[in-house]
Parts: C-alpha cells; sequence; structure tokens
C-alpha cells in the first residue's frame, strides 16, 4: 500500500485517498467559447505519458482536500504533492 | 520407538508422545514432529496421489517448498484446511489428517489410469481435445476434468474461528531467522531501532536447527542458537516472529505477514485467535529468506522415497528421523557429501553416490571413499523402480563422448537428490527489485533494489555459515564469526535434465512435482513454437501450482533454454507474486465477517418497522423498509394494499435516507446556479425546486428537492445512494474550479429524520402533529417550506421543518425533525394518523407511486447516457443562464439528435403480469437475430390504482412514438406494448395541488 503525503495531514496510507485524475487541466470559464472539438478535448482527452505525471488527489477519509501530486507511473513512486494552486515543483 | 526413529539427537522432545490420525489410521509421533517427520519416522513415504496423473508421491522436502505432501487437516467438519503441506503441520494429539486426490484410497486410486494414459494427455491436451461440442465444455468436460484432476477440497462450513488483524511499524524488519537473519537481527538491536524478525517455521533458527557439526565462537550451533535468541528476546525493542510467514511486500516496505497463532496446537486457549495478520510497514527491510535445493529432472524421479539431500538431513538431524534404511545419492553439488555422510554416520547404508559432475569435489570423494561409499562419477539416474514406494534406482555413466550407459541397478528405498540450491528471491522480486543472473551459481540472484531492502545470506547467493552470519550482521555492523567444521559451500549444481541415452523415455521425469509437468510437456511447448518463458508456463502450467514452482521454476527455465539455444535470461523468469506460501482468506477477512464485513446504516424508525415485520432491502449502505406485510400478505398483494392507500388515505415513509447537504455562504446561490441545470437565483426563500446535476458531459448524475432556507443558505437533497459522490463532486469545483466563491459544505444527513405523509388526508394528520405552522394550500403551496415545531412528553418543544413536497403525485409533507426525536414524531403521526386511514408503506409502494407519476430514479431510469431532455426534464434547465455543469455538452449537436433514447411509459397490450425490467424493445414482430434494439425497460411494475401494469422505457425518438405499438421479444414470445406519456396518473397534477 502506497502512503501518500498530504499537504495537510502528512503521510497517510492510500486507502484514505482518492484519485482524481490529471491535474491542471482548468475547466474553461467561457466553455461557450470553446467549438465542439475543443470542448471534446478538454472533457475527455488526457495524457497517458510513462514517468513523472501530476495528477490529482482527495484525502477523502481524512482532511477532505483535494491536493497535487507528482507520480512516476512506471514506479508508483510518489515525488512530492503540494496545495491546489501551487505551480507544479 | 520405530526402527526409523535415531535414539538420541534432534530438536524433538522424546519423552512426550503425541498419537495421531493420517488417513484413518492411528500413529505415534513425538512433541516437535512436523506431519511429514512423524510419518516419515512410522516409515510412511507415500502420501499424496498427483495432481493430474495420480501417481504415488511421497514428501520431498523438509520445508514450505515441499510440492508432494499436500494433505487435508481438520478438527471437524467447519475447521477443515485442504492443501497444508505435511511439512509444516505440526502435529499435536488427537491431529486428523489426510490425503488428497485420491479414490476409494491412497494406496489403490482408481484415478492412476490416468498415468498409464499419460501419453495421451500432453500440456495443453484439454483445450485442444474438449472443443466440441462447445457448450459441453462448461457442462460436461469441465467439471469431469476437475473432479479427476486437482488438489484439495474447500471446507463446506464457515469457518468458526477469529483472526485478527494488526498494523506494526519497525526500523528493521528482517524476513527468515536463519543465521543470516539472526545475525542482522543481533548487530540491527545494537543500534536500538525496533526491530521485527519473523520466520515461518515453529522455531527460529533456519539451518542451524539441523546443524550438528559445525561449532560458531566455539559453541555448538544449538548453544549459539539459544543464547543468540535469548538476547533477542530479552530486548523490549526486539518483537520475535515464528510461525510467521512474510507472504507479500507491498508498495514502500509494506510487508504482510500471516503468524499461525493457535494452529498448532491441541485446543486454542481460552480467547486465543487462530490467524493474526500483520501489516508491517518497515523503514528498511532485511530479506535473509534463504534458499531452496533444486530436485534434479531424470524418469522415476516422483516416486515415494525421492528426496532433496539436504531435506533428509534436516530429518535426522532435526528430527531424529532416518528417511530410509538403504540410500543412493545424486548430486551434482559438494554439499550433499554431508548429508550421505551424516546419514551414513546414524546408521543408514549409502549404497552408491552418483555425481553428474565429471570431476567430483576432490575433498568430497575423499571422505566418501574412506566411508567406504562407491562413487559413480559423471554419473546419472536412468530410472527409478517401486510401486508405491522406491525400491531401486537405475545408475548410469557418461563416457567420453558423452553417450550415456546403463551401470547398474541399485536396490535402495530413498534416494537423495541436489542439484543445487536456489535463492530464495520470491519477496525481494515482489518489491519489484531487478532480479540479475549469476553465471557462477546459475541461479537469479537479487540486484538493484526498488525499496529500502537489503538481502543477506544464501538468498542473494551467500554460503558457507560463517559468511552468511558475517553477511547478515554486516548489514549494520561489521563482525566476525569465527566457525569450525564449516561443510562446503554449493555451486553451480545442475540445471534442467540428467543426462540421458537419445532414445530415452522422459514422460516421466518431472520438472514441476505439484502440476505434474515433465520434461516431456516443455519440450513439446517449444516444438509448438512457444519461447517465452511466461508462455511456457502458461502451456505447460509449469510454476503455477500452489507452490508457484518453488522447487521447478530453475529447472523449466533451463530445459527450455537449452532446447531454444538461449541464454536462460534471454527465456526470462515468471513473475513472483504474493503470497509466497497459500494464505488463509480468514486472515485477510479478519474481523470483518458477518455483522461487521460492512457498517449498516439504519433510520431512526428501524425498530419500529421491524416489530411491525417489514421486509427491509438494502439501499447503498443503508437498510430500508421494502414493505410491511400483513397477515397472509405476499409481496404483491401487500404492496397494492399499501398503494391504494396513499391514493385513497394517507400513507407514512420513512425518507431519513436521502443524502442531504446544507450549503451555506454568500455564494450558496451562485455556487448552486453554476454547478445545478437549473435557476437558483430566482427561488425565493420557503421555497423549494426540484434540481438536476449532471456532470460536464452533460449526463444526468444526480437529482433531489433543494429548498432555500435563508438567502444564504440552502438545503440540497440527493438520492440515498448519491449522497457521498455528489458532496464529493461539489466539494472538487468547491476547492479546485471555483476557489472565488465564499461557501461551505456539511453533510447533514444523518441530523434529519425525514418522515414523509403523503396522500388526500395527509395535511390532517400532519396539522395535528405539527404545531405553530400553517399548512394551509394558500400557506404552503406544493414546493415550499415552513417551520414548527412538534411537542412530545420530554421534550416540549422539537423544532420540525416540513416540506410540502411529493414523490407519489399525492398531497405530499416530508416532516423534518433533529434525527434523534425521529422515532418519537413518527409515533406521533402514525397515532394521528390513525383517525385518517393512515398506512405505513415501504420503498417497493414508493417505487410504484412514483413510477406512475413518471419521477425517475437516477441510476434506475437513467444510466449515465442520459440527459435532462432524454428523461423529459429540460424544462428544468435554467435556460439564461451563462453557464452550468454540462451545459456546453448538452449544446453538442449529437445530444440533441431526434433518435436519442427518451423515456416515455409503455402499457402493456398482450401480458398480465408486469415487463422485465432490462428488456429490449424492437419495433417490428419476427425479427431475427441479431434484431435491431430500440430501446429497454427501466421500471416495471404493477399498478394498483390503474389495475394493469405499467413500464417506463428508454426508447429511442420515443416521444415521437407516442401511441405506437412496440414488442418486447422474450423467451416466451414476442409481448406488444403500446409507447404512451410517462405520466400515467393524475397529469395535470390535480391531486399533487390539493
Amino acid at each position: 500500500m502506497l502512503l501518500i503525503d498530504c499537504p495537510y495531514c502528512g503521510n497517510r496510507p492510500e486507502i484514505e485517498f482518492t484519485y482524481g485524475g490529471q491535474a491542471h487541466i482548468a475547466r474553461p470559464t467561457q466553455p461557450a467559447d470553446y467549438d465542439d472539438h475543443q470542448w471534446t478535448e478538454f472533457l475527455y482527452l488526457r495524457d497517458n505519458q510513462r514517468g513523472l505525471r501530476a495528477e490529482r488527489w482527495r484525502h477523502s477519509h481524512g482532511c477532505g482536500r483535494f491536493f497535487n501530486a507528482l507520480r512516476d507511473t512506471t514506479t508508483d513512486r510518489f515525488h512530492g504533492t503540494y496545495k491546489v494552486g501551487e505551480p507544479r515543483p | 520407538m520405530s526402527t526409523h526413529r535415531t535414539q538420541t539427537g534432534g530438536r524433538i522432545d522424546r519423552t512426550r508422545k503425541v498419537s495421531f490420525r493420517f488417513d484413518g489410521r492411528t500413529y505415534t509421533g513425538q512433541v516437535g514432529d512436523t506431519l511429514a517427520s512423524a510419518l516419515l519416522a512410522n516409515g510412511v513415504h507415500l502420501t499424496a496421489r498427483s495432481f493430474k496423473y495420480h501417481r504415488p508421491r511421497g514428501i520431498l522436502a523438509a520445508g514450505s517448498e515441499e510440492p508432494n505432501a499436500l494433505v487435508a487437516v481438520w478438527r471437524d467438519a467447519a475447521r477443515y484446511t485442504p492443501n497444508l503441506r505435511a511439512t509444516q503441520v505440526e502435529i499435536y494429539e488427537g491431529l486428523q489428517a489426510g490425503s488428497q486426490n485420491r479414490w476409494p484410497a491412497l494406496g489403490f486410486d482408481i484415478g492412476r489410469i490416468n498415468d498409464a494414459l499419460s501419453r495421451f494427455f500432453p500440456a495443453g491436451f484439454y483445450y485442444k481435445t474438449f472443443m466440441w461440442p462447445r457448450r459441453a465444455w462448461k457442462s460436461l468436460y469441465e467439471p469431469m476434468i476437475r473432479r479427476a484432476a486437482g488438489i484439495g477440497i474447500a471446507p463446506t462450513l464457515p469457518d468458526p474461528d477469529r483472526y485478527a488483524q494488526r498494523y506494526a511499524h519497525c526500523e528493521v524488519l528482517i524476513v527468515g531467522a536463519g543465521p543470516a537473519g539472526i545475525a542482522a537481527a543481533l548487530a540491527a538491536a545494537k543500534g536500538g531501532g525496533r526491530v521485527l524478525l519473523c520466520d515461518e517455521q515453529s522455531e527460529l533458527g533456519g539451518s542451524l536447527l539441523s546443524e550438528t557439526r559445525a561449532q560458531i565462537d566455539g559453541q555448538s550451533a544449538a548453544q549459539w542458537l539459544a543464547q543468540a535468541l535469548a538476547e533477542l528476546a530479552a530486548n523490549p525493542r526486539v518483537t520475535l516472529l515464528s510461525r510467521t510467514t512474510a507472504f507479500g511486500y507491498f508498495p514502500h516496505n509494506l510487508v504482510g505477514l500471516v503468524q499461525r497463532v493457535s494452529e498448532h496446537r491441541e485446543t486454542a486457549l481460552p480467547g486465543q485467535i487462530r490467524e493474526r495478520l500483520w501489516q508491517v510497514r518497515a523503514q528498511q527491510v532485511v530479506l535473509a529468506t534463504g534458499a531452496i535445493e533444486r530436485p534434479l529432472v531424470f524418469p522415476g524421479n516422483d516416486r515415494p522415497g525421492v528426496m532433496l539431500a539436504d531435506a533428509a538431513r534436516t530429518y535426522l538431524n532435526r528430527y531424529g528421523v532416518r528417511a530410509g534404511t538403504r540410500a543412493v545419492l545424486v548430486t551434482a553439488d559438494d554439499t550433499a557429501y554431508q548429508s550421505a555422510l551424516e546419514l551414513a554416520a546414524a546408521g543408514v547404508a549409502i549404497a552408491a553416490i552418483v555425481d553428474v559432475r565429471d570431476q567430483p569435489g576432490a575433498q568430497q570423494l575423499a571422505a566418501a571413499h574412506s566411508a567406504g561409499i562407491e562413487i559413480f562419477a559423471a554419473g546419472t539416474v536412468l530410472g527409478t523402480r517401486g510401486a508405491l514406494r522406491l525400491r531401486a534406482a537405475r545408475i548410469g555413466q557418461r563416457d567420453a563422448t558423452g553417450a550415456v550407459h546403463f551401470r547398474r541397478s541399485v536396490v535402495c528405498d530413498l534416494l537423495l537428490m541436489s542439484g543445487g540450491f536456489t535463492p530464495s528471491v520470491h519477496l525481494f522480486s515482489q518489491s519489484r527489485g531487478k532480479l540479475e543472473w549469476s553465471e557462477e551459481l546459475q541461479a537469479f540472484v537479487p540486484g538493484a533494489a526498488a525499496e529500502a531492502t537489503r538481502c543477506a545470506g544464501a538468498c542473494r547467493g551467500v554460503f558457507g555459515l560463517s559468511r552468511v552470519l558475517e553477511d547478515g550482521a554486516a548489514l549494520f555492523a561489521a563482525q566476525h564469526y569465527e566457525v569450525s567444521e564449516d561443510g562446503p559451500t554449493p555451486g553451480a549444481g545442475w540445471l534442467g535434465t540428467l543426462p540421458q541415452p537419445v532414445d530415452a523415455d522422459v514422460g516421466k521425469a518431472f520438472v514441476d512435482f505439484q502440476h505434474d509437468v515433465s520434461l516431456k510437456d516443455i519440450l513439446l511447448a517449444t516444438r509448438e513454437g512457444f519461447h517465452s518463458i511466461e508462455h511456457i508456463k502458461r502451456f505447460t502450467t509449469t510454476g503455477m501450482a500452489t507452490d508457484q514452482g518453488k522447487t521447478s521454476n530453475l529447472n523449466a527455465l533451463a530445459i527450455a533454454a537449452q532446447r531454444l539455444q538461449k541464454p536462460p535470461v534471454e527465456v526470462g523468469l515468471t513473475t513472483f507474486r504474493m503470497p509466497f506460501t497459500p494464505t488463509t482468506f480468514g486472515s485477510f477477512a479478519g474481523a470483518s465477517r458477518g455483522e461487521l464485513f460492512d457498517p449498516v446504516r439504519r433510520t431512526p424508525t428501524h425498530e419500529w418497522a421491524e416489530a411491525r415485520g417489514a421486509v427491509f432491502e438494502p439501499v447503498s449502505l443503508w437498510m430500508r423498509a421494502r414493505y410491511f406485510p400483513q397477515e397472509g400478505e405476499d409481496m404483491h398483494l401487500c404492496v397494492k394494499r399499501e398503494c391504494l392507500a396513499v391514493r385513497s388515505a394517507c400513507g407514512l415513509f420513512d425518507a431519513s435516507t436521502l443524502g442531504k447537504i446544507e450549503i451555506v455562504g454568500p455564494d450558496a446561490a451562485e455556487f448552486l446556479n453554476r454547478l445545478y441545470v437549473n435557476n437558483w437565483s430566482n427561488l425565493a426563500v420557503g421555497r423549494c425546486r426540484y434540481g438536476i446535476l449532471c456532470r460536464d458531459d452533460g449526463f444526468i448524475y444526480d437529482d433531489g428537492v433543494i429548498a432555500r432556507l435563508a438567502p444564504d443558505r440552502f438545503h440540497v437533497t440527493t438520492t440515498t445512494g448519491g449522497a457521498a459522490r455528489v458532496l464529493a463532486m461539489m466539494e472538487d469545483y468547491r476547492q479546485t474550479e471555483w476557489t472565488d466563491l465564499a461557501v461551505w459544505l456539511t453533510s447533514t444527513t444523518e441530523q434529519w429524520a425525514v418522515i414523509a405523509v403523503q396522500g388526500p388526508r395527509a395535511r390532517r394528520v400532519v396539522e395535528t402533529v405539527v404545531q405553530g405552522a400553517d399548512l394551509s394550500a394558500a400557506a404552503l403551496p406544493h414546493m415550499a417550506l415552513t417551520r414548527g415545531y412538534v411537542s412530545c412528553e420530554d421534550a416540549p418543544q422539537i423544532p420540525a421543518m416540513v416540506f410540502r413536497v411529493s414523490f407519489t403525485g399525492e398531497l405530499g409533507f416530508e416532516i423534518n425533525v433533529p434525527a434523534g426525536y425521529g422515532r418519537a414524531v413518527w409515533d406521533q403521526v402514525f397515532e394521528a394518523g390513525q383517525a385518517h386511514g393512515i398506512v405505513p408503506y415501504g420503498t417497493e409502494t414508493m417505487h410504484v407511486l412514483r413510477a406512475e407519476k413518471g419521477y425517475i430514479i437516477v441510476g434506475q431510469d437513467t444510466d449515465g447516457t442520459v440527459t435532462p431532455d432524454d428523461a423529459g426534464l429540460a424544462w428544468a434547465i435554467g435556460k439564461t443562464k451563462p453557464d452550468f455543469v454540462g451545459k456546453r455538452s448538452l449544446q453538442r449537436p449529437s445530444m440533441n439528435d431526434a433518435i436519442r433514447k427518451q423515456l416515455v411509459g409503455l402499457f402493456c397490450l398482450s401480458c398480465t403480469a408486469p415487463l422485465e425490467e432490462g428488456a429490449q424493445i424492437v419495433d417490428s414482430r419476427g425479427q431475427s437475430v441479431p434484431m435491431k434494439l430500440i430501446g429497454h425497460v427501466t421500471s416495471s411494475y404493477d399498478s394498483a390504482v390503474l389495475g394493469k401494469p405499467i413500464a417506463l422505457a428508454l426508447i429511442a425518438g420515443g416521444r415521437a412514438r407516442i401511441g405506437q405499438r412496440l414488442f418486447v421479444p422474450m423467451p416466451g414470445g414476442e409481448i406488444e406494448v403500446e409507447v404512451t406519456s410517462p405520466v400515467f396518473y393524475d397529469e395535470k397534477g390535480v391531486r399533487l395541488n390539493g
């Protein structure tokens, strides 16, 4: 079981967390300005890269806060976590 | 004492006899015996029938790697454990054990016919042969094969024993308490951290437990061990766990251990559990898991009486058991000579030593010669004889050209074999550590670690007692150990098959004993074009038995590699997976069984409903009353009565399970505007609105009535099952997208009891209970709320929120009171309702009543591809809002396609019973398969008030089809239906607004 470092609570076992998908995809403030193609990309298309990936996690059975994490998709290692709104380290 | 038991020596308690039963016969052993050592002491080698060919099998090993001697052990019908390795079962007085996979008896087994027919059962045979007719596979062939081929059978009763689970943290976890592990623990303990040392055996010590010659720092191995363990036990920072298997290595140095607490006792101590699962999070892990001796592959290598050389030494030195009277040793390794010499010294005649190598070690040769043992260098075994027990071995030799010649048949009842030692890298590999091929050892050894893992001793290819002790200690602090009489150390040994004449039949030269995979099967796999060990494994099933190929993997790999003329690394190694040895479901389940399996949420009226004989149904984690049957009523009659009572008088329903979220803050209305499809700015305080929540893909996610309690406070209700995910979705948007909004979200589901009173007489009932509130139609119209209070004996003013809402289509009220008062208020309502014919109803009636009105249930009438318009709810969308979650998606052309599936009603024209929910719908009769499916039934009930079955359905272009005849093809024929509006009853809503 992975240990995940919640930026608010510290290291906790992964069963306390919920995965939230790729990070740093802001919902458009003016969706009406997006054409169908752009909207589809926003809605459905996500990266599927090897290696370090920024993704959202929620400490759902703890403080309830969302945060971002850098995880290596090949080793499952976490390389750091940071709060929502902070830039990717 | 039997002739097989030595007079002295060993670690058994010779003063205490234990009687036990195996296959119905009573035997005697000593305290400290395993089932295997006790059977061997009684001269019993035959303990099992093999998986596929039902060949007689004996005890091969002395530890957890045992592939053959799988037995069932039981105390009663419920305490029945199949597939235990006899080498790990500790005997106790009255132990009952039995062999498996044989009928009628171990000595005479009908299934043995498979062995005679084995040439017709090569690898892949079943899949190639039993292909036709196709449907017979499931009904005939598979059950038949499963019955004939197999191991143990599962117990039929629930396990009555208790299992515990605990977490532990330590600086150092050491797996394996042999010399390397103990030396590591001694050194680690000096560092002051918490040390946890575990070992799967009944005693800590590993190979030291069967070491009788070597001296460590001037002490015998046993003395040194006792002293070391005493030192560790005295240290409060050290935890010693015997009978504890490290079965799995998980990320971030989490290691799963299972400790067998009372399995070895005649009766568990009072309050004692059976097993304990440990989840150990360690700063660093030391693997000192040792090495496993490799069998040699030659025809007849599986007969009872064929045993690993080191196992025989363990039985002699640790258990005082001579595994035979006259032995032949076949070896590719110097260490096995020691086993032969020690057995000889204990009175076992060593008839011959067959050394597979051209040049046996000089020292060993000399020792064997001086013991008068005949040696065949460049030797091989061509076969064995004997039915249920080995009687003779056929010895051959290679000449200078490599040709193999028969030399002699030697009478023996024990054949010891040693192909060298395979480091136990299972846990290291499980941790995703890289394995490297060692040319010197001809084995895989740990390479780069993926976790904070270090390996010590034989599991990383370090052999010899002094080197192993020093290797363990050196992980923490270098230390010198003086060891005298240290035996020879293993070398590369022998991989693959022993040399055989070119025309030899190798069908009975077994590689994987537990799965009955022979040399012939692996050769067949390579001939059939399998070039990767992963494919060879799946084709032949080698290494796929419960022992995961502990004794067979390297031989299988080597045979394939030789045949494919590739180095072993290129053929690859299969992945090691947890568990290291089979682990019980009980330990994983722990206390999570029965009532504790999953939490059950109960409403405040649960006991009341129970007392009235309600039938319950689980809805997410909630237990909800489904219907309240009266004397002689089945569900159908009961629901009919409940439905009519609500339509004609008044019904009482516990709606407390509805999800409730309070949204508070200056931006609460804006938050809801952005989230729900509806417009919330224009909702007045004291009014409610039916809200729809979509995801950004435009599909309905949840629905519920939302009330405005104050300008900055909303009371949101959600579906019972959706409460948690809706709150999570709201939190997601609040925390990550709309951080500009000042709004707070609180789950209040369990704070409120919700008592729904529905029916034409509902107002009169509620009026008598709720005080301080005007419930008249003028003051409290449909979709409005008011506050009042309810007086109880011990609580004069229970605050109550009364919502005038309806999920039945009748005049309806939902009384919200603090959950703690729910039962008291419910009792009052029921009492007050007596004069008005009040009837409690359950979720089944609720479902029928709402379907009569065409109200959807999210998740039943929607499936994650249904838009508000598809569900006929486009009216709810706030058209003037610039944006809400889902709005942009709803503007995509495909979302407005006329042929989208739309919610409609169905009347059944040719049936009396309701349609099947989920049934498919077609638009013409007599279509051939595959038919053109245009929709499906989502809800279907008998409507009491209409006197006929009704259904809701999602049908392509459904609204345009209203009035059309469609068909529901069922096994009994097509059912004709008529498409209608989804609102079957009181379409104008007269009753609702009454």
